[in-house]
């Protein structure tokens, strides 16, 4: 069973908020987080049908700016950041030069000069280091790492929109997906973005963590009559895996590539140079030899994460992220498997605690809501 | 919280002493620690078992952990009505029972209600 946090973990500026909701904490990535309120399969319900509030403060954000800001940008990342206006995000990646995950990142960009990315919180200081390394001689472009400046709140679900739009002046029905803009939010100065990692609609709050209380004590309030409860990392894990949102450190880290992880739409195949750009050019043109795919456990079992996937009696890949879908009601997951055996409908077997169970490839997402 | 009429083990189990065979089941804890139970495991009527020895599985969204037994013995009965129904672990772990066993030898070194309630403060 997990063991309570320790008194050294860093705490988030909602800590206290999450002990006063009687929330179970874990150590995630080096943090105290909560990862229930009242169970993940309430919470995740909630974010389908109503809507959760998240604490992601842990998640770190390292600002690009400078003449040269995105000529950086473009080198370091996958996708092409020259395609974004001010004011709009998009999903990539960090790569090595083998084209695996450094990390995989949302980009900001706050101005023409002036990017912000999204990094996971177990890999803060080791993308801020890469980030630094490989943008020198770039010319005039530096890094800051900026992850203390910001909370970041996340309010997830069919009635988030309306439930923010109480709270703000900012017209959060025209912040398109994956755009963003700046207000206010119960009188706080924040950036509201349109993104998420549920598969609902749903906001992203940047906020400064000095007021980030104020702002999650008004957002429950407003949603109280809608339904919207504190949801934690927990029914997070269940919700993205059913959208077939990766997770970096479970579906991908340094030793898979972008291709191999099927996300070559956060590649932009159209751009000069990147790093590990040779390599993932050469794999799109004669393709990977595994590849991650969705599968859905045929008998009563649930694969998880580092359990051994066989083909044929030969073990032939691995089980990246698995669990029992509490909106869907079945035991699906993600994993690694050689491609030529990741059509939909392929039967493979999971080694579950020393029994080969039988599952089969679905296609990705699991889950995807009604517009 | 925790009946006075059962037993407990540091391993979070209870069992119910008394009566032809005993039976085991997790404590009000272990459910909370879990959270939403979705697989259970349960072994073959008939098996032996010993003190201390994993009995099954129980599984969560979150986890999965061992059942181990409270007592040596042989396995009478399982419950699998509760196999079928698994959440019933989290809305009435005390009243959940996985297994029946006929004990052997002692069942000494077992916690009271008092004692366990102590060791999960």
């Amino acid at each position: 069973m997990t063991q309570p946090a320790s008194g050294t973990l860093k705490k988030t500026p909602l800590h206290a908020r999450h002990r006063a909701l009687g929330a179970r904490m874990v150590d995630f990535a080096g943090w105290d987080m909560p990862v229930e309120y009242t169970g993940i399969v309430d919470e995740h319900m909630a974010v389908r049908t109503r809507a959760g509030l998240f604490d992601v403060s842990h998640m770190g954000e390292i600002e690009i700016a400078g003449a040269d800001a995105l000529k950086a940008v473009q080198h370091i990342t996958t996708n092409d950041a020259s395609r974004l206006s001010t004011n709009q995000a998009q999903y990539s990646a960090l790569t090595t030069s083998t084209g695996t995950f450094v990390d995989d990142v949302l980009t900001y960009r706050l101005a023409d000069d002036h990017f912000m990315l999204v990094v996971n919180a177990s890999n803060i200081i080791k993308d801020f280091n890469w980030i630094s390394q490989n943008i020198q001689g770039i010319g005039d472009a530096a890094a800051v790492n900026t992850s203390s400046r910001y909370a970041l709140i996340a309010l997830q679900g069919p009635v988030a929109r309306e439930v923010l739009q109480t709270l703000t002046g900012v017209d959060v029905a025209r912040i398109k997906y994956y755009w963003f803009s700046t207000g206010e939010v119960a009188g706080v100065r924040v950036t509201i973005s349109r993104t998420g990692y549920t598969g609902e609609d749903g906001f992203e709050v940047f906020a400064p963590p000095s007021a980030a209380e104020r702002v999650w004590d008004a957002i429950l309030q407003a949603g109280k009559s809608g339904g919207v409860v504190p949801a934690g990392l927990g029914a997070r894990d269940t919700l993205r895996l059913e959208a077939a949102m990766r997770l970096y450190g479970n579906d991908m880290d340094e030793t898979t590539t972008v291709l191999e992880a099927d996300l070559g739409w956060i590649v932009g195949w159209k751009k000069e140079e990147f790093i590990g750009a040779d390599v993932l050019r050469a794999q799109k043109a004669s393709g990977t030899s595994r590849k991650l795919v969705g599968f859905e456990m045929l008998e009563r079992a649930i694969g998880r994460h580092g359990y051994d996937a066989y083909v044929g009696g030969e073990k032939a890949g691995v089980v990246t992220s698995g669990t029992q879908t509490p909106y869907l009601k079945k035991a699906i997951g993600m994993a690694y498997l050689p491609s030529d055996r990741t059509a939909a409908g392929t039967e493979f077997e999971v080694d579950i605690r020393g029994r080969r169970t039988k599952a089969a490839v679905v296609p990705l997402p699991f889950y995807k809501r009604a517009k | 919280m925790y009946p006075a009429d059962l037993k407990y083990t540091k391993d979070h189990e209870w069992v119910r002493l008394g009566g032809a065979d005993a039976r085991v089941g997790i404590t009000e804890y272990a459910q909370k620690q879990l959270g939403d139970v979705v697989y259970l495991e349960l072994p073959q009527v008939g098996r032996t078992l010993k003190k201390g020895e994993v009995f099954g599985t129980i599984e969560s969204v979150k986890a999965v952990s061992e059942l181990y037994s409270p007592v040596d013995g042989e396995v009478t009965e399982v419950n699998s009505a509760l196999v079928q129904r698994p959440e019933s672990v989290n809305s009435d772990p005390h009243g959940s029972w996985m297994i029946a066993v006929r004990v052997r030898g002692e069942s000494g070194d077992l916690l009271s209600a008092d004692q366990y309630t102590t060791l999960t403060k």
